[in-house]
């Protein structure tokens, strides 16, 4: 951040602190909120702060970090695996952590053929399912399977007892609350009578009254071989089912665990911040535990004053005797910069900024104070003017969030 | 390359939050307010481009929101019904009830089947000649290649069958460059510009879609040239910045601040820039859309993006 006037540039942030008990208290904390609105960045920077102030072990997980993020973890390159943060990264930055810094990404095929290996009742069905081809499209493109292995990962990491804190940053989805479902529909999926309907011909060339329309307007649609290929599948996914099925339901009873918390992130702007809220209803009707909203990229405050407004409006109004007055002021500093259509052409273009900003400031302290629904923490956080590439500039975005 | 609106079959994609729905909205509107007859379809079925133009949510039955522009929102399971009655003649009319669950299920167990089903419909409406131009509001950059090769993945996955027999024809529109197109939308933002790039890779190397524009959205004009910069910069400087409070009977430092971060903004921004010129095929022509300071959405955004736009295609 290079503002001319730090001090200015910097509201201090309000509902800070308690943020910094969620840290300290929970086990989890899982960003989540609509897409572009810095989450991954946001949960990188929570995992920061916790080392640094809590000490212990912290787990970053994250999703698709910016590249630039990756390098500020020194992940970069590495995939599933969880790797520390060296203490050289924080001693370059000036800083000494109390605790322990780790990170991961998620890599969703990885972490499927990991889960397969795990279930698998034995090598060869193990082998089958890996060389499926359906089971590669599942892993592979499915969408919601991203959801789910998501928080499968969270639940195998957990359950591990590895760490005292981890922070997970959730996949961007269609629908914000797909991964809280994810589990839920996985093991509805295996508990499906359908599913039975549609292996039952394979196994027993019965097919009922029931499930005879069904096969002919598959069978049209599809064809006999897909259709095949399909029940082989499930046969062999079949073996895993109860194991499916259980780690799903332990995966629910981990979000909704009270050391679980979630953490919604969003901007002031329309928009996203409709969803966050859709969002954070959502959790609360579900009753899982809505610690805290972080409204990120919150354009600074002083552009919201009525007599800078006043200042800029007579800059724009009377730019021409300005320039006139100023010219030789400023001819001072320097001669060539003493002319007077371009001291005014700056004064205009100065004075438009500010009053640009300033509407797009104004609406934005109007849609925080319309925000229903607030937990108890909420934290703003000033617009950064420069990427963040580096775990100083990850603590700096921390402190303005937790200090 | 054939001219943005005389193609049959646009996608739009983008990365969250970038303003992929106000771009497909918008181009939806100019196109109409050209004389063309217009479908917007909606995938990620939200119903939110109706909001775009101040209309209560859509179906999957389109609807004429403003003369020339329809708007319909992807249904699957209705688009897997109208097929079943336009080309199988099946009367599943009475068995809808299970059918729906069946087809959930194999949807949901053979990846590919719902993307072909709304690849499908929006092909059809293509070859049957129902609009001039048919724009998607499609899924974001990670999901739209899964989506666009999917009718390739089940010539792969199937092989024979009804599906199978459906793709070629869906193949020879989406691979037809002066017939579909794909535009992606992205913001002079660090992860925007990165999607962005890796997404034109990938279009190029999994699907046979060609990418016809990139739109960059909320670009920031540039405030000063070189030398008013330094006047810029003399103008903060302790005794010009008195002169000026004194002359405004005002402090100006707030004022000065803002300019300061907007230029600064403007700066990081440009890096971004640059990144995607250098790394997006320049045949590729890139469209700017400036930030708008007014209003964020709705359909006086929607008409303001579209002038935009409109200037930028040259009309």
């Amino acid at each position: 951040m290079t503002p001319a006037r730090p001090k200015r540039a910097t509201p201090t942030p309000d509902g800070a602190g308690s943020l910094d008990g969620l840290l300290a208290a929970k086990e989890i904390i899982i960003a989540c909120g609509p897409g572009g609105v810095g989450k991954t960045t946001t949960a990188a920077a929570a995992g920061v702060m916790a080392a640094l102030h809590h000490g212990g072990k912290v787990l970053v997980l994250t999703v698709d970090p910016a590249k630039r993020l990756a390098n500020a973890l020194g992940l970069e390159g590495i995939g599933n695996a969880e790797t520390r943060v060296p203490d050289e990264a924080f001693r370059s930055a000036g800083l000494k952590p109390r605790g322990e810094l780790w990170a991961a990404m998620l890599d969703t095929k990885e972490s499927w053929d990991a889960l397969i290996r795990m279930h698998a009742p034995d090598p060869q069905t193990r082998d089958e399912i890996l060389a499926n081809p359906l089971y590669k499209n599942i892993s592979g493109r499915f969408v919601q399977s991203h959801d789910y292995i998501a928080m499968e990962r969270l639940y195998e990491i957990h359950s591990e007892g590895e760490y005292d804190l981890i922070v997970v940053d959730t996949p961007p989805t269609r629908n914000a609350l797909d991964f809280l479902d994810a589990p839920q529909r996985l093991a509805d999926f295996f508990s499906s009578r359908l599913l039975r309907w549609l292996i039952v011909p394979y196994r027993s060339k019965l097919v009922n009254v029931a499930t005879k329309p069904f096969y002919q307007v598959a069978d049209r649609i599809l064809g006999t071989q897909f259709l095949a290929d399909i029940s082989e599948f499930f046969i062999l996914f079949q073996s895993m089912y109860d194991g499916f099925v259980e780690r799903a339901g332990a995966v629910q009873r981990l979000l909704s665990d009270r050391r679980t918390t979630f953490m919604v992130v969003s901007t002031l702007e329309g928009v996203p911040l409709r969803e966050a809220e859709f969002f954070a209803q959502e959790l609360t009707a579900r009753h899982l535990n809505l610690g805290a909203i972080v409204l990120n990229k919150v354009l600074p405050a002083y552009l919201q004053g009525a007599e800078a407004a006043t200042v800029a409006e007579a800059m724009k109004e009377r730019s021409d005797e300005l320039a006139t007055s100023l010219a030789p002021v400023l001819g001072s500093v320097d001669s060539a910069l003493g002319d007077e259509a371009q001291i005014r052409r700056v004064l205009v273009e100065v004075a438009e900024s500010f009053l640009n900003f300033r509407v797009v400031a104004l609406r934005e302290a109007e849609e925080k104070s319309e925000l229903g629904n607030v937990p108890e923490v909420l934290a703003t956080v000033p617009f950064f003017d420069t990427d963040i590439y580096d775990l100083a500039g990850l603590v700096r975005l921390g402190e303005q969030i937790w200090d | 390359m054939t001219a943005l609106l005389d193609l049959k079959l646009v996608f739009v994609t983008g990365k969250g939050g970038v303003g992929k729905t106000t771009v497909a909205s918008a181009l939806a509107l100019f196109a109409s307010q050209r004389g063309k007859r217009v479908l917007v379809c909606e995938v990620d079925a939200k119903g939110e481009v109706a909001r775009f133009y101040e209309a209560p949510p859509t179906g999957f039955a389109e609807k004429e929101l403003l003369p020339g522009l329809f708007v319909m929102t992807m249904d699957t399971e209705a688009s897997l019904r109208e097929y079943l009655k336009l080309q199988l003649r099946i009367p599943v009319v009475g068995r809808i009830g299970p059918l729906a669950k069946a087809f959930d299920f194999v949807a949901t167990a053979a990846p590919g089947v719902r993307e072909i089903l709304t690849v499908g419909k929006l092909c059809y409406e293509v070859r049957e000649r129902h609009y001039d131009l048919v724009i998607v509001d499609a899924p974001a950059s990670g999901h739209i290649v899964g989506q666009l090769a999917a009718p390739q993945a089940i010539n792969d996955l199937v092989k024979v069958g009804l599906i199978r027999s459906q793709t070629d024809w869906m193949l020879d529109i989406l691979s037809d460059p002066t017939q579909t197109g794909l535009i992606a939308v992205c913001t002079p933002e660090e992860m925007p510009v990165s999607e962005t790039i890796e997404l034109a890779v990938r279009v190029r190397e999994e699907t046979t879609v060609t990418m016809s524009a990139v739109v960059v959205n909320r670009v920031l004009h540039e405030l000063f040239g070189r030398q008013e910069e330094l006047v810029f910069d003399a103008l903060s400087s302790p005794d010009p910045s008195e002169k000026l409070a004194e002359l405004v009977g005002g402090d100006p430092v707030p004022v000065l601040d803002a300019a300061r971060l907007a230029v600064t903004m403007r700066r990081t921004r440009s890096t971004h820039l640059e990144r995607l010129r250098e790394g997006i095929d320049p045949a590729v022509p890139l469209l700017y859309l400036p930030y708008l300071f007014t209003r964020s959405h709705g359909l006086r955004t929607t008409r303001q993006v579209a002038a935009s736009l409109g200037e930028e295609l040259g009309y």
